[in-house]
């Protein structure tokens, strides 16, 4: 008789017998799995935030080498020049798509700890919302330009103290009347404040912009535009579309993230390994006289390696099931938090996207192979009458 | 007796060598894991612990990037309780590449050095730095970091002030505690300020912060009410507070990662816990026979307890002591790869204390199940028990 294959309810038997081991082990590994998962969850959650937040079409303006629009002025004379050009988008009452922009940070106290944060104030030009479809009013209604009033984004209606609908806000030394709140998706918009650019501009003593935001008329001519921008010697501004513009504002929060996780899940992997190489070593000093037996009654080498690995690997996927599903729950949380590049508040949440599913539960068969491996090359090697006899 | 069952615990948790050895070596990873993450979290204060308790710093109190008049200067000095004033601006410059991000402030420098006497520098090198108005005076890490040496030169690309600076290291400074931040940039506020005044004449004269020395660290609250007062409703009203709750609210702007890494340090602990957990079980699943015969003979079950409890703590208190022992040297190095990151970067005691601390309660939870289970059970049952 010459058997080639150990039935798996074999396999499965043995990790049910040993509950409190399999669980132990499962456990160790799931949670590794949980980490790995959530920082994959959270990096991706800041790309699509950040991606989400801009349109392609739209190109952002702000003054040369500033990196962000906090930093940046743009001259009315800039703006005027800039908005002169040919490629600029008309609505449909035949006016410029286009906006000045004021934006500054204020402090807010987050709500619940009343710890201060660097809150987004963006005074937008009247085509402001037009240039953003994604920002859609969740309650009360449009700021009135000209007007003290501004509309909250939601993530900071959510998560900051004195910004309900029909608050007054101070600062500036000015009283501004939260009159509506609005979601823009799951974009950068929704850590922001908005109002009207002139007021904004008079409030806080500005004489310039801080960016202009324009649409394209034609988005394929993006790059003929931009060199026809650059080669005017009286602007002193640098160009990017709206998607890539944001994209660059998180690249050191996003590498940070990824560099983070990564180091954790290599260092907490190793933990799970070893435990799942204890378990599975333990199994097959146990089972020395099933080996014997099994070798006995005809299994190959290898069939016996077989087994063993794949008790590993289903204890290993259990583990990652496990993780993943504890990962899964995590969806439910948002993270605000200062990105270092703007100095302002940026709130995103844990995304699961079927590619971290599969990752993770690679991760978990992977650790599950390095851990059973040995093990089941010891079993493999036995002698059927040593270990027959050993039993 | 306590040493006869020591001496017996130990050989038990050394009889399976193999399986010995992978406990250790998980247990000092998760260790020494847990201690450099702890690390991690100990440096994001790092700005907080070293904060003196006679410095005040008093900003716009609409938020940071709105800069103060420099008349208010002369306001705050003339405040009760106040000994000393000087002031700092943030220039943001780049060196070379955005990632070799290192802190740059503008400052009038004899004021400066007079209330951040931490900062140490030698005579002629002071100096110097007074002097030249190009000069700057930059940390003993900074300088190590990019090489410099006093006389070269370190060019700046502005991104709040545009343009190209170029400035001249005149002095290298060293901190007098080993929490002091040997990490930073300074140079002449006078010099931005003039460049400043020459573009946008209506920005000039200004500066970021004012960094207020106080008599009594007993007396801030009152000074900084004091302070804050004398511009209320002024076109730039000021925020004044301790110099360590101003750089408390930089930490709590990034306290969710810090809490992150809190979490996720605590994690790796449940890690281990479940791999030395399911050790210790094994191992006692493995000897009931043996237990049951110890009972026979007529040791109490406490004995047994004691046995499993003491196999458990030996293992723990050995992987620990290796994970520790390896964190001196991991620490400096991770410190040295993440120099940029975090200026001061150093275990702290209290993270030995945690580790240890952790380890001790692996070590019982791990112990707790299976010492409970040998103690209870019947010798009958415990000699026919099959592992």
């Amino acid at each position: 008789m010459n058997l080639t294959r150990v039935p798996l309810s074999y396999v499965w038997r043995n990790l049910l017998t040993r509950k409190l081991t399999t669980g132990l082990t499962a456990g160790g590994m799931a949670l590794v799995v949980f980490v790995f998962a959530t920082v994959l969850m959270l990096e991706a959650g800041l790309k699509q935030t950040l991606t989400a937040t801009g349109l392609p079409q739209n190109v952002v303006v702000i003054r040369k080498g500033s990196q962000t629009e906090v930093q940046s002025g743009v001259s009315r004379s800039e703006a005027a020049i800039i908005e002169s050009q040919p490629n600029i988008a008309l609505d449909s009452a035949g006016r410029l798509l286009s906006s000045r922009e004021s934006v500054v940070l204020i402090s807010l106290k987050k709500q619940g700890s009343g710890k201060p944060a660097n809150v987004v104030v963006r005074g937008a030009g009247e085509q402001g919302l037009a240039l953003r479809p994604q920002v859609q009013l969740l309650a009360g209604r449009q700021f009135r330009p000209g007007s003290s009033e501004i509309i909250v984004g939601r993530a900071i209606a959510d998560g900051f103290d004195g910004v309900q609908l029909g608050a007054s806000l101070r600062f500036a030394r000015r009283d501004w009347l939260v009159v509506g709140i609005f979601d823009a998706g799951k974009t950068g918009f929704n850590s922001e404040i908005w109002g009207d650019a002139e007021q904004m501009m008079q409030a806080f003593r500005r004489i310039n912009y801080s960016a202009l935001v324009f649409q394209l008329a034609d988005s394929n001519g993006y790059e003929a535009s931009r060199q026809a921008l650059e080669a005017d010697q009286r602007l002193t501004t640098e160009y990017k579309r709206e998607t890539r513009f944001y994209a660059d504002q998180a690249q050191t929060m996003a590498t940070f993230i990824s560099i983070l996780g990564t180091v954790l899940s290599v260092i907490f992997s190793i933990g799970a390994v070893i435990g799942a190489m204890i378990t599975m070593y333990a199994a097959v000093a146990n089972r020395t006289g099933e080996i014997g037996t099994l070798r006995a009654l005809g299994y190959r080498r290898s069939s016996v390696m077989a087994a063993f690995l794949a008790e590993s690997l289903l204890l290993a996927l259990l583990g990652g099931v496990m993780g993943v599903v504890l990962a899964s729950f995590m969806q439910f949380f948002a993270v605000s938090t200062m990105n270092w590049q703007t100095f302002s508040e940026l709130a995103f949440s844990f995304t699961l996207t079927p590619a971290i599913v599969v990752k993770s539960l690679l991760f978990s068969l992977f650790m599950g192979l390095l851990g059973g491996f040995l093990p089941a090359v010891r079993a493999a090697r036995m002698q059927i009458v040593d270990a027959l006899r050993a039993a | 007796m306590m040493l006869f069952l020591l001496r017996m615990s130990l050989k038990n948790a050394l009889r399976h060598r193999l399986r010995a050895a992978l406990t250790l070596a998980g247990l000092a990873v998760a260790i020494l894991s847990f201690g450099l993450l702890s690390t991690v979290v100990t440096a994001w204060y790092a700005g907080a612990d070293a904060a003196s308790d006679k410095r005040l710093i008093s900003r716009s109190a609409i938020s940071l990037v709105f800069p103060l008049p420099m008349s208010y200067g002369e306001k705050i000095r003339g405040v009760e309780g106040v000994t000393g004033i000087s002031w700092a601006n943030w220039f943001g410059g780049i060196y070379i590449e955005p990632k070799n991000f290192f802190p740059q402030f503008a400052v009038d420098p004899p004021s400066y050095l007079r209330l951040y006497p931490e900062f140490q520098v030698d005579e002629a090198e002071r100096a110097a730095f007074f002097r030249d108005r190009r000069g700057c005076l930059v940390g003993r890490k900074l300088a190590q970091r990019f090489g410099w040496k006093v006389g070269d030169t370190v060019p700046l690309k502005g991104t709040i002030y545009p343009g190209t600076w170029s400035f001249v290291v005149r002095g290298i400074y060293e901190g007098r505690d080993a929490t002091t931040d040997e990490n930073q940039f300074f140079f002449h506020w006078d010099y931005l300020n003039e460049w400043v005044l020459q573009r946008y004449p209506k920005r000039g004269n200004a500066t970021g912060v004012f960094v207020v020395g106080i008599r009594e660290g007993s007396e801030a609250a009152l000074i900084s009410e004091r302070v804050d007062n004398q511009f209320r409703n002024s076109l730039a009203e000021t925020l004044t507070e301790t110099e360590k709750s101003f750089q408390l609210s930089f930490v709590a702007m990034t306290d969710s990662i810090v809490l992150a890494i809190q979490v996720v340090s605590y994690v790796v602990i449940l890690i281990i816990m479940a791999v030395m957990a399911n050790t210790m079980a094994m191992a006692a699943r493995e000897r009931t026979a043996e237990y049951a015969t110890l009972k026979a003979l007529g040791f109490g079950p406490p004995v047994v307890g004691w046995l499993i409890l003491l196999e458990s703590v030996l293992l723990c208190a050995l992987g620990a002591g290796l994970g520790i022992l390896l964190s001196f040297p991991a620490v400096q190095l991770v410190g040295h790869a993440l120099d940029n990151l975090f200026p001061v970067f150093r275990i702290a005691s209290q993270t030995l204390w945690l580790q240890a601390g952790a380890a001790l309660v692996v070590a019982l939870v791990s112990a707790a199940v299976p010492a409970w289970q040998s103690m209870r059970i019947r010798i009958v049952d415990g000699l026919r028990a099959i592992a």
